[in-house]
């Protein structure tokens, strides 16, 4: 049935071209040469010609070798004999376990009607106070790391995985150093996650086809574990490899590029992965964390800036922090509502305090004589840094919430922090109240709701006569 | 005669076909692929014709396509149906129901699967306007059917050309879209059967009205930086654009709830999917203020985002804004939102790569800056033949690479709208919201406030800005009192009125009438002046009129709180500035 060939007209990086015809678009075949026998898609039809990317790249490909046309696209075992196992881009075991081959799913399936999708409404707890407090990752979400190389981003994965509760963990590593992979089967391994892991990794001395199929594979894996009922969390790090793996073969390919050398359809490429992240109603969901390293620090690279475009916010990792400026999860305002009542509002004054003590520190910086104001700002970014934004800050959601009104009473008066006054009347730690604003008791304002204004107002004409 | 061709390329969602007889360009095909117990057929259209070869673009997965497969030519364009059911419909670029769809593929969308975008088995009560023997031209009423709260006109077919007598026109009933309502005779006596449903091609604009009018009447959105300082009219353009992150969206979704029209079409082109599901399934939930029924009443939803194909993200744009022209032919006032242009231009640029054409700059085709100006040229504000007026307001996004706004698309996109709204990293950053940035937004179209009022106001922001530059320079001890009042008084204006609290219920969204409230105190507060000279008690005292604002708008204006705390602020600034 299958046809096979024997000669190869065009050979140029990992593409081949040759005369062929009933070949579908999209179909596998399987390259045969002296050097052994790779798979190759169809990735071009020209009236009887036909552009084979080959996966296992063109290296000592010759120009009599073998094609046999499979007649199907590509296609991965899927079952729970998956978990626990690793596996390379071309879903071949890079562990010592057995080749599987039964129950064969499609890659690169299609989109999710947007009429099935469900609103998310699940944090996804992890215990790091940057992003529970400030960003929450929620069930379903897609959301990258932005950092550059050389910050801690697979140990950040690493930890969001363990920590947060999810059935299956999906990885799918592009590009990655081989010592990341064994840092991540042995982290995993060490704390019992292993069993409810699978692995698709690429190194970065694999042929650069298969760094292309990584999250193709791994998504589809997760899609059917989701459809299973399974809350599947799927890291994919890193996906500039991935992006510049289309680069490389779209410029062999000689397609005029866009940006930077970067193939036009960039954008939806990374939107077609990006967007399989999922609450299936009546079944489980897929959650996507993936890291995106910024060449140069520069997130107007192309490929984390149509990221963030494409994904529900971002995390900027710097200086092993997770930055409070720039990072945001677009679906937090899903789950702060409901988790606790001085949960967004915590959320919003930090932050703003936060900048303004940014501002005061250049201007300290630049040797300006500090105001009260500017000192108290001092006092507060310190603590803020230390206490909130480390990443060694392991605590619940709610003990971080306390620890951020402890912080702001202990630098702040109640009306400075820009807090609405319902809120700082119950929240507000009582003491410190009493020690700065000593003239007003605060509990007699509670249900006069005019109250409020007049007696800021006499107290700040007090001040203001001194 | 049909026409018929056979695959002859594929080059990733770009065919090649050849073909026997006439074909036009930007007519739809067919390509049918599998055998005959599982035949699909694959939408497409031609984009450029050499010789006896069409390349035609693929608006589905071109996976499993072979030379020689068959493709069928329509004939036609690619249209919109337009009758009523269109309201509350959410639908892909193609126009293909989605909620449909769902329940006949499941959770995933099956290529080659379209679906009717008018129900026809829907019955309509149509109550006849015109009488036999009416001399009528496209776009005149026929007759009317009840479409939620709006009255649907049924109207002569916008592609008949000059006018047409009614021969026979049926009596008041309920009918399917299908079934025939009137006949109509051209000059040379041919008859025309009507239906209440007729086919327009997208990528043309209706023009079946008398005149087209300069927009002159605010539409107010409730976001009060835009309302305020960069209004917008009723039939006017408006961009967008911004980085990611800096709130488009969130201003896009609070506008599609509180702009004051008829009629929002959304257009989610190229965007999250998880966004539209928010509108998809709160919609229905929110009521509207204006008539008391769900948002969804008043809503259309074409949603074509990132990850469907991306040859129907090109056509969800103009399907968008035909469906919108066609409510504006009832003499409604309709507002098309587009999220985002930049991936409709995306969708260009990979189509142009594929056809190998000469790239314009950053690849994009050098015919970008003309579609998008065809696009915004759709927009307008019309009176109709029987007098009424309607409108078409475009609002679109851009997304810029980097957030640079030297881009091409911005570029194009700023030399023919009418306002523009910039949102700024930096702002966002700052959690000021919405990002709007204030010194470099403009708008040509009239203010819910008087002018000379808002632009004293505007240049408190802009000084205040110069100072907070200085400050930054020469430190708070070398900036004089004046100034250093000037640029707390710009913080609190932005604090107070520009910044807004999109998720608190009653800070989200304010009526014309308490902006221009709000902004005879916020006016006070500015023009007043203050004797401090203390730097630090001056910051006190706009900290302590800041809280007292934000606390005030907060509050619901029906309650009697509402005019207790205005007085009371306006009491605090005419105290602090006798007496300070």
């Amino acid at each position: 049935m299958h046809k096979v060939y024997h000669t190869v007209d065009n050979l140029a990086g990992s593409v081949v071209t040759l005369r062929a015809d009933g070949v579908k678009y999209g179909e596998l075949a399987e390259v045969t040469s002296r050097t052994g026998t790779s798979l190759a898609q169809v990735i071009k039809l020209d009236g009887g010609s036909v552009t084979l990317q080959v996966f296992a790249g063109a290296r000592g490909i010759a120009t009599d070798a073998r094609v046999r046309f499979l007649g199907a696209p590509m296609r991965v075992p899927f079952s729970d004999a998956l978990l626990g196992r690793s596996f390379t881009g071309a879903a071949k075991p890079r562990d010592k376990g057995p080749e599987l081959h039964d129950n064969l799913i499609d890659i690169g399936t299609p989109s999710v009607n947007p009429a099935k999708r469900i609103i998310p409404t699940n944090m996804v707890r992890t215990n790091i106070p940057m992003i529970d407090v400030f960003n929450s990752l929620v069930e379903s979400q897609k959301l990258p790391v932005f950092a550059r190389a050389g910050e801690p981003y697979n140990e950040l994965l690493a930890r969001i995985a363990l920590q947060a509760e999810v059935d299956i963990i999906v990885l799918g590593g592009m590009g990655l150093k081989y010592d990341d992979y064994l840092y991540f089967r042995d982290t995993l391994d060490e704390n019992g996650a292993l069993s409810r892991t699978v692995m698709f990794v690429h190194t970065a001395s694999d042929p650069i086809v298969e760094c292309m199929l990584v999250p193709d594979i791994a998504l589809a894996t997760a899609e059917k574990f989701a459809l299973d009922g399974k809350k599947v969390l799927v890291l994919l790090t890193d996906m500039t490899s991935f992006a510049d793996a289309m680069k490389e073969v779209a410029i062999t390919m000689e397609q005029i590029p866009s940006n930077r050398g970067y193939p036009g359809d960039l954008y939806s490429q990374l939107a077609a992965r990006y967007e399989k992240a999922v609450d299936f109603e009546g079944a489980g969901s897929i959650t996507i964390l993936a890291v995106t390293t910024m060449p140069g620090d520069d997130v107007t690279h192309p490929v984390p800036d149509n990221t963030g475009y494409i994904t529900e916010g971002q995390f900027y990792l710097r200086n092993g922090r997770i930055e409070p400026f720039g990072s945001l999860s677009r679906l937090k305002q899903q789950v702060n509502k409901d988790s606790r009542e001085d949960h967004r509002t915590i959320m919003d004054a930090m932050i703003k305090l936060y900048a303004s003590f940014k501002e005061t520190q250049e201007k300290q910086s630049m040797g300006f004589r500090m105001s009260e104001w500017d000192e108290k700002l001092l006092k507060y970014g310190e603590r803020f840094e230390s206490e909130m934004m480390d990443l060694s800050v392991n605590i619940p959601l709610e003990r971080a919430l306390d620890l951020g009104w402890r912080i702001l009473a202990d630098c702040f008066e109640a009306n400075e922090a820009g807090i609405p006054s319902k809120l700082a009347e119950k929240f507000w730690p009582k003491e410190t109240q009493t020690q700065a604003d000593a003239a007003e008791p605060q509990s007699d304002v509670a249900d006069e709701a005019e109250a409020p204004a007049e007696s800021k107002n006499a107290d700040t004409e007090a001040k203001d006569n001194e | 005669m049909e026409t018929k061709g056979k695959i002859v390329g594929v080059n990733g969602n770009m065919i090649s076909v050849s073909f026997e007889g006439a074909v036009a360009q930007n007519e739809v095909g067919y390509v049918c692929i599998g055998d005959n117990d599982n035949q699909q057929r694959l939408m497409c259209e031609i984009v450029r014709i050499r010789g006896r070869v069409a390349d035609m673009q693929v608006f589905e997965d071109t996976r499993d396509l072979q030379i020689d497969d068959p493709v069928d030519f329509s004939g036609d364009l690619l249209t919109a149906e337009l009758g009523p059911g269109l309201l509350k419909q959410i639908y892909d670029g193609l126009q293909n129901p989605l909620p449909q769809l769902a329940e006949q593929c499941g959770f995933f969308l099956q290529r080659g699967t379209y679906l009717a975008a008018l129900d026809r088995e829907t019955l309509w009560d149509f109550t006849p306007k015109a009488s036999e023997g009416d001399r009528l031209t496209a776009g005149d009423t026929l007759g009317t059917v009840p479409e939620g709260i709006f009255e649907h006109r049924i109207m002569v077919p916008f592609a008949l050309k000059g006018p047409h007598t009614v021969k026979s026109i049926t009596a008041a009933g309920s009918y399917t879209v299908e079934q025939e309502i009137a006949v109509l005779t051209d000059a040379e006596g041919h008859d025309v059967p009507v239906t209440m449903m007729q086919r327009w091609p997208v990528k043309l604009a209706i023009s079946c009205f008398e005149e087209r009018l300069r927009p002159s009447e605010t539409m107010t959105t409730g976001v009060r930086a835009i309302d305020t300082f960069f209004p917008v009219a009723l039939g006017g353009t408006y961009c967008i654009p911004g980085p990611f992150g800096a709130g488009k969206t969130v201003l896009q979704q609070t506008t599609s709830r509180h702009a004051d029209v008829d009629i929002v079409v959304l257009a989610a082109c190229g965007e999250r999917a998880g966004e539209v599901v928010e509108t998809l399934r709160e919609f229905p939930e929110i009521k509207d203020p204006r008539t008391g029924k769900s948002l969804m009443d008043r809503t259309i939803i074409i949603c074509n985002t990132s990850s469907m194909p991306v040859a129907a993200r090109e056509a969800s744009v103009y399907t968008g804004v035909t469906l919108a022209s066609y409510y504006r032919q009832m003499g409604l006032n309709v507002l098309l939102l587009a999220d985002s242009t930049s991936r409709w231009a995306q969708a260009l640029r990979e189509l142009s790569g594929r056809l190998e054409e000469i790239p314009g700059e950053e690849a994009f085709p050098a015919y970008l800056e003309s579609l998008i100006a065809n696009f915004y040229e759709r927009a307008g504000y019309v009176r109709l033949r029987d007098g009424s007026f309607g409108s078409v307001t475009i609002g679109g996004t851009v997304s810029p690479a980097g957030g640079n706004f030297d881009e091409p698309v911005t570029q194009a996109t700023l030399k023919v709208v009418g306002a523009f709204h910039g949102l700024s990293r930096a702002r966002s950053d700052a959690r000021r919201y919405p990002a709007i940035d204030p010194l470099d937004s403009w708008s040509k179209y009239p203010s819910v406030l008087e002018r000379e009022r808002v632009e004293k106001l505007r240049v408190i922001l802009r000084e205040g800005n110069d100072v907070s530059q200085m400050i930054k320079v020469v430190g708070e001890e070398g900036t004089s009192i004046n100034d250093f009042i000037i640029y707390l008084k710009s913080e609190m204006l932005d604090a107070v009125y520009l910044q807004q609290n999109a998720f608190n219920e009653v800070d989200a969204a304010t009526p014309a009438e308490r902006q221009r409230d709000m902004f005879d105190v916020v006016e006070k507060a500015m023009l007043s002046l203050y004797p401090y000279s203390d730097k630090a008690k001056a910051r006190k005292f706009f900290q302590s009129l800041t809280q007292d604002f934000i606390d005030w708008n907060q509050i619901d204006s029906d309650l009697p709180e509402y005019e207790q705390r205005r007085d009371a602020i306006f009491k605090k600034i005419e105290e602090a500035a006798a007496n300070a």
